[in-house]
């Protein structure tokens, strides 16, 4: 395995008697793309605040290509692209770029290629007032490239955005980890961020509940396949003696079963062609998945 | 200066301009030197005092209300607004120190009030000594002016970023700016004009009351200025300017230890912020 530009070592961080971050253990290495899913208060901003140097670990180390966050190797290596963000509205786009160009030490003549990667070529001198939302999340995202950096941090990048601007948001970052950059973006689902990063981390309540590319998830989280079978009048008590399940009302019943024995059960539904209205199977999705890690483990702690 | 304030510098006063700060503190500014000049030229010739050393006096005791508050509006949002918005995080999380920012608002917010004094003062200085004639005196009166406003300027900017430092937030940040200047400009005087009437004994009154008002840097500013204008009208607290226990210089080191006390104390509460 290479060398991970980021490497969490079982951090936790407490805001008195609140634990924001409990024995966390999380690496991303070069050209990766790991999504850290969670509800709202899960955690994510606390871990990218630790990340950014902003906040320090109660436990644990966090290094950034081998430094210590908050020092200038790490910040340099590193940045940043917060879920909010408005830049001052009189300035424009290349305006915002040049100076984090200055703060970042980075070389001016790189802007023009940044604003075209981002798609803003022609609102350079536009005021940022001006802007749409994704514009300016466009704009936050060039800034985020500003330096080429080493790791990404990208919180909740694209809530908020239509789908053609998540695409292409998406389409930068993939761009950018092809060239080696390690991405560390949050979000709220896995829908949002499915076929977009190579790993899935999922954290709730300050601990890290999985951590996997999304069949490894699924399959661990081997969840079971919903039937629901809806008979003709009168006749749902013979199919629940038969099938078993649970009644959903006078007609209607539900039977779960692991995924592989999804289709022996079909099989035999056919015996019982004759009293069936309709058939309609659940098969568990994103959503079912990222709930299965997030509350499931939860009710449990 | 390096690459990292400098950038900060021509952001923040390219702001400052972009927002009008600077024009709006030129148009307020001018407007009340040319207007206080135009009314006081009348008096002049019954004084035997030019123009120019007249308004200087007449000026200074308005700019004591005027440049704090330009100098507090223009600052008080400056780390607070960044918060609110995000946009501090983005900042923070480059290799920038914080002292660096706090450098960096703090000398172009700096100069945004000393170009708006410049060009106000210096505009409506040049049209009196023009319109009314001058001389020697009244020039060197009106210099004072301009360059000790433009310290009060710098001292009130320090004030109002610290205190947006400390705030964190927009609204508590604009509380504490106004609070700020009710008490250094307005409560201050009267409580000491309060206490100098109720204390009986002469000592209070000579010795003590002169160095509690020349600790106010708004004060001191006006005290400076007032001090060496010999045919100055004044009254109330101001006429302790002619009787000064001790040299008028005094007022201009209270305003640079208050300068350098702002800076170190911003400095400070800047690095305490978490984005």
């Amino acid at each position: 395995m290479t060398q991970s530009i980021l490497d969490i070592r079982n951090v936790s961080l407490s805001f008195g008697p609140l634990k924001a971050l409990d024995g966390v253990t999380l690496a991303v290495s070069p050209g990766e793309r790991l999504a850290l899913l969670g509800h709202n208060g899960a955690g994510k901003s606390t871990l990218f605040k630790a990340i950014l140097g902003f906040l320090a670990p109660g436990e644990g180390t966090i290094t950034v290509a081998g430094h210590r966050p908050g020092s200038d190797a790490a910040r340099i290596a590193m940045s940043y692209l917060p879920e909010v963000v408005s830049f001052p509205q009189s300035l424009t786009g290349r305006e915002v770029l040049a100076y984090f160009s200055g703060l970042r030490g980075a070389s001016r003549s790189e802007i023009n290629g940044l604003l075209d990667r981002v798609g803003l070529a022609d609102a350079a001198e536009r005021r940022v007032r001006t802007y749409s939302k994704g514009m300016r999340q466009r704009l936050g995202l060039a800034q985020a490239l500003i330096g080429a950096p080493r790791l990404l941090l990208l919180d909740e990048p694209t809530s908020g955005l239509d789908p053609v601007s998540r695409h292409d948001f998406y389409t930068v970052i993939a761009e950018a980890a092809a060239r080696g950059c390690a991405v560390l973006l949050s979000s709220h689902g896995l829908e949002e961020v499915q076929g977009q990063t190579d790993r899935v981390a999922i954290l709730s309540r300050g601990r890290l509940r999985a951590s996997g590319t999304l069949a490894e998830l699924a399959a661990a989280a081997a969840l079971r396949t919903t039937i629901r079978v809806t008979a003709k009048q009168g006749h749902a008590d013979r199919l629940q003696a038969d099938l078993g399940g649970r009644r959903v009302n006078g007609c209607r019943l539900d039977i779960d079963c692991a995924p592989d024995a999804k289709l022996g059960l079909l099989l035999q539904l056919g015996h019982h062609r004759d009293v069936l209205h309709e058939i309609d199977v659940f098969a568990p999705g994103l959503n079912d998945i990222y709930r299965h890690f997030s509350d499931h483990e939860g009710d449990q702690a | 200066m390096n690459t990292r304030i400098g950038t900060i510098f021509a952001q923040e006063f390219r702001l400052a301009r972009r927002n009008l700060w600077v024009g709006l503190a030129t148009g307020i500014l001018g407007l009340f030197a040319v207007v206080l000049g135009v009314f006081g030229a009348g008096q002049g010739a019954a004084l035997d005092a030019d123009a120019l050393t007249l308004t200087a006096a007449s000026l200074a005791t308005l700019s004591v209300y005027l440049i704090p508050l330009i100098a507090l509006l223009m600052s008080y949002d400056s780390f607070a607004g960044e918060i609110e918005r995000g946009a501090l995080a983005l900042t923070l999380a480059s290799p920038v120190r914080r002292w660096e920012i706090f450098v960096g608002k703090f000398a172009a917010q700096s100069l945004a009030v000393g170009v708006a004094i410049l060009l106000a003062f210096g505009a409506a200085g040049a049209f009196l000594a023009l319109s009314f004639g001058t001389g020697s005196e009244g020039i060197a009166a009106w210099m004072r002016l301009m360059a000790t406003a433009f310290v009060l300027g710098s001292v009130f900017v320090g004030f109002g970023l610290m205190l947006s430092a400390m705030a964190g937030r927009t609204a508590t940040a604009a509380a504490s700016a106004v609070g700020l200047w009710l008490v250094l400009v307005v409560i201050y005087d009267l409580a000491l004009l309060g206490s100098v009437m109720a204390a009986s004994d002469g000592i209070f009154a000579s010795q003590v009351f002169p160095w509690l008002v020349v600790a106010n840097p708004a004060d001191a500013f006006r005290l400076f200025n007032l001090a060496l204008i010999e045919t100055a009208p004044v009254a109330g607290i101001d006429g302790l300017a002619s009787t000064l226990p001790f040299p008028p210089t005094v007022a201009l080191a209270v305003l640079g230890l208050w300068l350098s006390a702002v800076l170190a104390l911003g400095i400070r509460r800047t690095k305490r912020i978490v984005p």
